[in-house]
């Protein structure tokens, strides 16, 4: 990259940048500490990843105006490991997810991304959006119905503020006027500082305190393979996203090296596991945020307000971060994926469906994924597995003429030969390949198999039109030698 | 004379409207005219449309097909057609683009929302008519 470039990435757009910035932080405050109870730590380790992911995410990241730090895709994925191995454990498997990250940037991995069907994204933000708005139901358990009244409270002020004014995030709004009503009418109702310690330090380096061995890494392995998928799922979707809005060209490679290195320094310095996010991003591009200067402001402003009002924090009812994670879960899901379900192919409905349920069962937005992919597959192979065998007579009724469409593999070799009328008293049998295309061992099987059944009878096989690709698998595979491609 | 239009459109019925009013308004001098359409992407057209069509790039062009029938009914009267995608605030990015060049005339559609809707979510068109310094004329 020129440093011209550079320079442009970096301060083409310093007022918009850190006006945005700024609004970025106060946005991303709340949903820090939500995402940290979500997974089941500390406030500060989202806070902490947040203020690092975005910092280190501004100078090597791949996609300048998007926004990443501790998001609910990750929380959710981490939950089961901090249930049952603990904090330690987490920021272990958070620096390795950022070394697989690392390692898929540097082979070039984010082109493979295309083979994740759209079904089975559009899936995923929506198991997202479930998942989110689910893990906040545990906060109104044991709670008087004041809790309904101060979401409900949330809920308009972010929704109906945006009518004022924008130039003041409405979820921040939200929280001041509920965290005033809770504590003035001394409401009763859990609040931050309830649900873990918010110290107001600086985050400092620390290895990992776990035993080094084998057992270790194997009971990080899956949730960091988990959290590496999950990550670069969001991240890329997320950049695309961004491209789009401001009409500009991002690196997804530099962006997946990117994310790794902002995962392990938030690691080292005590944060769990973040992506990009797609709210946050279109926040800071919509208040006019374009380069890396915003990622930047947001991450240090983040800490700033953290250090100088933490104690102001801990005050904030649960149910008003309640009511903005249900704004999220709003915001994150796809709506237009209802309106369209009638209209798209059933079976992309379908994947959608399982993917989303998969997630939902599972807790684990990695299985939804993997579900998804696999369904898409078979249905894949079900769809190209049609072949159609046409066939005609000549030569008054001597030679028998098939003519096939359609793709010859494992899957659909069955279809073929069942459709081929061996007990035929025929002379000559030509089997026209123009319109298909041989794809793997059982093709080339069962063209031997055909020839073989026929000359058994005394019956001429001649194949015709095999393309160029398909008769060079013939003769690799040293099936059927004569007559093939003419 | 209004020769270089442009239209704002969001595919709507109210758009099509707009499209047929304005080729009537030019019909006398029909083939000096250029209509170009100009619709704007917001932030969560943006990420729908990504999650639909994958990159930025395929949907850029699947947003202009959506256009395309409009174009030829366009051209098959006479005048000259073409579509432009811009990114953002659709009242703000339209009139950012309109005032950058000049148009002899721009055309919006009016959806027809209530005073409530009109109250709470604000007018495009009606921001178009104040901030666009060519003519505006709202088809409703």
């Amino acid at each position: 990259m020129s440093a011209q470039t550079l320079k442009e990435q970096w301060f083409g757009n310093v007022k918009g940048d850190v006006m945005a910035g700024i609004v970025v932080a106060l946005a991303l405050i709340p949903e820090a500490i939500a995402f940290s109870i979500i997974a089941g730590v500390d406030p500060m380790v989202g806070l902490y990843a947040s203020f690092c992911i975005s910092v280190v995410i501004a100078f090597v990241g791949g996609r300048p105006g998007m926004i990443s730090a501790a998001t609910g895709a990750m929380a959710l994925v981490m939950i089961t490991l901090v249930a049952e191995h603990g904090l330690e454990y987490m920021l272990a498997a958070t620096i390795l997810t950022g070394v697989f990250q690392i390692l898929f940037g540097v082979f070039n991995l984010a082109r493979f991304m295309k083979f994740i069907p759209r079904s089975v994204m559009v899936g995923f933000v929506n198991a997202l959006a479930i998942l989110i708005f689910t893990s906040q139901l545990q906060h109104f358990v044991d709670e008087s119905w004041i809790i309904y009244v101060l979401v409900g409270i949330t809920l308009a002020i972010i929704y109906l503020f945006p009518l004022l004014t924008k130039s003041v995030p409405s979820p921040l709004v939200a929280i001041i006027v509920v965290s005033f009503i809770a504590i003035y009418m001394n409401a009763g109702v859990r609040n931050v500082g309830d649900m873990g310690d918010l110290s107001q330090t600086l985050p400092l380096f620390a290895i990992p305190d776990i035993p080094l061995n084998m057992e270790t890494f194997m009971i990080i392995l899956p949730y960091a393979l988990a959290l590496t998928i999950v990550g670069l799922l969001e991240s890329l979707l997320t950049a695309s996203i961004v491209d789009d809005m401001t009409d500009t060209e991002s690196n997804k490679n530099q962006e997946s090296r990117g994310q790794g290195l902002s995962n392990i320094v938030a690691g080292f310095f005590g944060g769990m596991a973040g992506c990009a996010m797609i709210g946050q991003s279109v926040i800071n591009v919509k208040s006019g945020g374009r380069g890396r200067l915003s990622s930047l402001v947001a991450g240090v402003f983040l800490m700033f307000l953290i250090l100088a009002l933490g104690n102001v924090v801990v005050q904030i009812p649960m149910a008003a971060l309640a009511g903005v994670m249900i704004m999220v879960a709003i915001g994150t899901f796809d709506w237009s994926s209802l309106r369209n379900l009638n209209r798209v192919p059933k079976t992309d409905a379908a994947v959608m469906v399982v993917t989303v349920a998969t997630v939902v069962y599972t807790h684990n937005l990695a299985y939804g994924v993997l579900a998804g992919v696999l369904l898409s597959m078979i249905f894949f192979a079900v769809k190209i597995s049609k072949v159609r065998v046409l066939s005609l007579y000549v030569n008054e009724g001597r030679k028998k003429i098939y003519y096939v469409q359609g793709q010859l593999f494992f899957a659909s070799v069955t279809d073929f030969v069942s459709s081929i009328n061996f007990k035929d008293e025929v002379d000559l049998v030509e089997i026209d390949l123009t319109q298909s295309h041989l794809w793997d061992d059982s093709a080339i099987g069962a063209l031997d198999s055909v020839e073989t059944k026929f000359e058994q009878r005394g019956i001429e096989v001649q194949f015709k039109g095999l393309n160029g690709e398909s008769s060079r698998l013939l003769n690799r595979l040293g099936g059927i030698s004569k007559d093939a491609s003419h | 004379m209004f020769k270089n239009i442009l239209l704002a459109t969001d595919g709507s019925a109210h758009s099509q409207r707009a499209v047929e009013q304005a080729i009537q308004m030019v019909s006398p001098y029909k083939n000096e005219v250029t209509i170009e359409l100009v619709y704007a992407v917001d932030g969560e057209v943006s990420k729908e449309d990504i999650l639909q069509y994958g990159d930025s790039h395929t949907a850029t062009i699947k947003r202009k097909e959506k256009f395309y029938e409009t174009i030829k009914e366009i051209e098959a009267n006479g005048l000259t057609a073409d579509i432009t995608i811009l990114h953002g605030d659709p009242a703000e990015s339209i009139i950012e683009y309109s005032n950058e060049r000049s148009y002899d005339c721009v055309v919006v559609g009016s959806r027809g929302r209530n005073k409530l809707q009109t109250l709470i979510l604000g007018s495009v068109s009606h921001k178009l008519m104040k901030y666009i310094k060519a003519p505006v004329m709202v088809v409703k």
